[in-house]
């Protein structure tokens, strides 16, 4: 067998950013979605500050994945003009937003995974992931406890909001393994000390949203097979529609600003 | 002759916040520091929320405002860490909020710890519940949280149930 060339730390660090910086950007989109449609209107804000949030930091992210590439790509020109093979975003975020309860219970899955990410990077080796970090820690723990809380309120409320919530749940529960599996890239950065291993985060994720979810009164599916691929570029076909509605106005008028 | 960094200060706590104007930038804490380096002025700033659209707008004020007390030469640069919490937003800008109808933030209750305990601590009237916020308004502890989140990035929801009048409250991070 030929031996493949390990990856330079430059290119696991480069890639291990566009995964956080993905990931926040395909899930804010995601959640902007709503801005106008929210059943209710506290509902409507809170969503569009989430995902103002989240979009914030992925320019932070994609702003220092440009930087650590070295090819002069802006946080604007990662975001804007790769073609959804070259994305880098977990499956669970490019997951449509469904009814209420599918996408609070999207958010819920993604916040318990963020918070824990976000706290162990702030000791990471790389003082720039650390600061990046600090600052959205105190954002996405707020993501947490609205998530959280509704999560709980809407599982354990009627029956109607109970079986929305638990049907969201068996269905995204297949989309949560992808978190905690790691690669050649994950094993580098974790290795530098920049980032903890993809598996470390397993434990704590499963505490915090076992106790959510029996608060909740859901169960969790037995099933542990988790769909997998986007880490890697194997997108499912919701990623490109979303590009398509993303990416339009750059891919029309390049260069467009306002 | 340069003007002295003490009245470089001064000068910036004249700038309004663009979204709460009551306030200025300096009672929001999100001046981290004022220095000369040789003939340049360096003002160093910090967002208030990653993703807040008033960070532009406020780079945008502090040059209007120095190169109208005639500085020209000025450098802005963004500062991640610490990361900014309301902790920092002075006393007198507290009193210019509650004033402005917003009630200000509580120190140490930002969100931390366990996602069930978080859920329950900021949950009006379940056991455990501590966090009071007083109505700006009237005064009374009687409120009750709406939505987390407000009409900015920093603020929540509440509602008055005394006087029933809603009023925001300047959310802790």
């Amino acid at each position: 067998m030929p031996e493949t060339p390990e990856m330079t730390l430059n290119a696991a660090l480069f890639e291990w950013l566009l995964r956080m910086g993905d990931n926040t950007l395909i899930l804010g989109h995601r959640v902007s979605e709503w801005c106008g449609h929210a059943p209710v209107l506290e509902e409507d804000i809170a969503l569009a500050n989430t995902a103002l949030d989240l979009i914030g930091q992925t320019q932070l992210w994609l702003g220092l994945a440009g930087e650590v590439e070295g090819k002069g790509r802006s946080a604007d020109n990662l975001a804007y003009l790769r073609d959804a093979s070259a994305f880098r975003n977990v499956l669970l975020v490019e997951r449509p937003n469904g009814d209420f309860g599918q996408t609070l219970m999207r958010q819920f899955l993604f916040d318990a995974w963020h918070l824990d990410m976000l706290k162990a990077l702030r000791q990471s080796t790389d003082g720039r992931v650390a600061d990046i970090a600090e600052k959205a820690q105190k954002e996405v723990a707020y993501h947490l406890e609205r998530s959280a809380d509704l999560v709980i309120r809407l599982g354990d409320g009627s029956q109607e909001s109970h079986r929305r919530l638990q049907a969201a749940l068996d269905d995204h529960w297949s989309y949560t393994g992808e978190l905690f599996v790691g690669d050649e890239a994950d094993e580098q950065v974790a290795k530098a000390g920049i980032a903890p291993a993809a598996e470390t985060l397993q434990g704590s994720w499963s505490n915090t949203v076992g106790e959510v979810l029996q608060a909740a009164t859901l169960t969790a599916p037995e099933s542990s097979f988790s769909h997998k691929g986007g880490k890697r570029g194997i997108h499912t076909e919701h990623l490109g529609y979303i590009l398509a509605d993303m990416q339009f106005l750059q891919r029309a008028y390049p260069g467009a600003t306002w | 002759m340069q003007p002295s960094i003490e009245t470089v200060w001064s000068w910036l706590g004249e700038v309004p916040d663009p979204e709460i104007p009551v306030i200025s930038l300096t009672d929001l804490g999100i001046i981290r520091n004022v220095a000369w380096e040789d003939d340049t002025l360096v003002i160093t700033v910090t967002p208030t929320y990653s993703g807040c659209p008033a960070t532009s707008v406020i780079n945008f004020e502090i040059e209007a405002a120095l190169r109208g007390h005639g500085v020209w030469n000025l450098r802005l640069e963004r500062q991640l860490s610490p990361a900014w919490t309301t902790d920092w937003i002075s006393r007198e800008g507290r009193e210019k909020l509650k004033a402005y109808g917003i009630a200000p933030p509580v120190d140490g209750t930002a969100a931390d710890g366990r996602a069930v305990g978080l859920a329950n601590r900021l949950a009006n009237g379940t056991p455990g519940g501590n966090l009071v916020i007083e109505c700006p308004r009237c005064a009374s502890a009687n409120t009750e949280r709406v939505s987390q989140f407000g009409s900015t990035p920093c603020k929540a929801s509440y509602r008055c149930k005394d006087c029933l009048e809603p009023f925001d409250y300047f959310k802790c991070i």
